[in-house]
C-alpha cells in the first residue's frame, strides 16, 4: 500500500501511549510488526523525559506520525503540526481538532480548515475524521489523499459502531486509502475493518491497556491481516436458509 | 528580570530572547519546540525572539500518543 508515495508493507498502525512501561511499549511494536507509529507533543520538563523517550523510539526503525491530540481549534493544531514538523522532521501530521470533550469527536469544519492550510504548507495530512462522506470529500478537495474515519469513539474499545458508513465510504472513494482510527477494541473489530475493505487500522489503546499488551499487538496484526485476505478473497454472499455443504447426491435411503 | 508563564508556570528570568531563556532554565535537548503567545517560533527565530512581561512560553517535546 502506497500512502503520500511512502510503499507502507504493515496494514496496523500503532499508537505509544499508556504502556505500563517503556520495554512493554517497544516489544509492543516490535510484535506488531508496524511499519507506523504514532505520537504526541507535551510540555517538557527540563529533566527532559520527553527527549527519553524520542531516543527510545528512534533506534525502532518505524516510520513516526505525529498527532495534533488535544487541539480544539484549528489555529492549535496548525500550531502543533509546525512544532511536530521541527521536532520530529517529518512532515506527516495527524490532524486532529477535537470538537467535544466527552466523546472526542473530530470537529469536522476546524478540520477541513487546517487541512487545507497545513496541505497547502506542503504537509501530508492524516485527518482523523466521521464516516461523513460529505466531508471526506471536503477533506480530499483541501489536499488530504488518505482518510481516517472513527470506528467509535477514542480510547472508547466499542469496534465498528456503523460498518454500513464505513461500507459507504470505501464505495464512495474506492481509491483513497482509508484507515479506521479510533474505536477498535478487539482482534475481531480490527479484521472485520479489513473485510468491509478498510486499507489500514490504526489502534492505541486495545494494545496498550490489554492483560498482555504484546500478546495483543500480535493478535492485531494476524487480524489485520486475515482480514485484509478475507477482503481479497471476495467473502461468499450471506443466504437466509441452510445449503447442505456435503453433497445430496448418492445419499442413502436408511429411514 | 522579568515574569514569564512558562508551560503554565510564572518563573523569574533575566533572559531577553528565548534561546537564552531556555539555557537559563536548563533545557539542554534539541529535541524541544517553543511557542511564544500561541505563535510557533522555529528554532532559528528564537535568538530574535524577545520577551516581555506576561509573555506565555510553551517548550513542548515528543511524547506518548495515540
Amino acid at each position: 500500500m502506497q500512502i503520500y508515495g511512502t510503499e507502507i508493507s504493515s496494514r496496523l498502525f500503532l499508537g505509544t501511549a499508556q504502556y505500563p512501561s517503556p520495554k512493554v511499549l517497544k516489544d509492543a511494536i516490535m510484535a506488531s510488526r508496524c511499519d507506523i507509529i504514532t505520537v504526541s507533543l507535551r510540555r517538557e520538563t527540563s529533566a527532559g523525559s520527553g527527549s527519553g523517550f524520542w531516543d527510545r523510539l528512534r533506534d525502532l526503525n518505524v516510520k513516526i506520525l505525529p498527532n495534533t491530540a488535544g487541539c480544539h481549534s484549528a489555529r492549535e493544531a496548525i500550531t502543533t503540526a509546525h512544532m511536530a514538523r521541527e521536532i520530529f522532521g517529518t512532515t506527516w501530521i495527524k490532524l486532529e481538532v477535537i470538537g467535544h470533550s466527552d466523546t472526542l469527536q473530530p470537529d469536522v469544519f476546524g478540520l477541513v480548515e487546517a487541512a487545507r492550510e497545513l496541505s497547502g504548507e506542503g504537509f501530508q495530512v492524516f485527518p482523523y475524521t466521521t464516516d461523513d462522506l460529505v466531508v471526506g470529500e471536503k477533506l480530499i478537495a483541501a489536499g488530504c489523499e488518505v482518510l481516517m474515519p472513527w470506528g467509535a469513539p477514542i480510547g472508547s474499545g466499542q469496534g465498528l459502531r456503523n460498518p454500513d458508513a464505513l461500507r459507504s465510504m470505501r464505495a464512495h472513494f474506492p481509491d483513497v486509502p482509508l484507515i479506521v482510527d479510533a474505536g477498535i477494541g478487539r482482534p475481531s473489530d480490527a479484521a472485520r475493518a479489513m473485510e468491509l475493505g478498510c486499507d489500514a487500522v490504526l489502534l492505541n489503546t486495545a494494545v496498550a491497556k490489554a492483560g498482555d499488551p504484546v500478546m495483543m499487538a500480535q493478535a492485531m496484526a494476524q487480524a489485520v491481516e486475515a482480514g485484509r485476505q478475507g477482503y481479497l478473497a471476495d467473502p461468499m454472499p450471506k443466504r437466509d436458509m441452510a445449503v447442505p455443504s456435503t453433497p445430496v447426491f448418492g445419499i442413502a435411503e436408511l429411514a | 528580570m522579568k515574569q514569564i508563564i512558562v508551560n503554565a508556570e510564572e518563573i523569574t528570568l533575566s533572559a531577553e530572547n528565548i534561546e537564552t531563556a531556555l539555557t537559563e532554565l536548563d533545557y539542554t535537548t534539541p529535541s524541544i519546540a517553543t511557542a511564544l503567545n500561541g505563535l510557533f517560533i522555529p528554532r532559528e527565530l528564537r535568538a530574535g525572539t524577545m520577551l516581555s512581561d506576561g509573555d506565555r512560553l510553551e517548550i513542548l517535546a515528543p511524547m506518548q500518543g495515540g
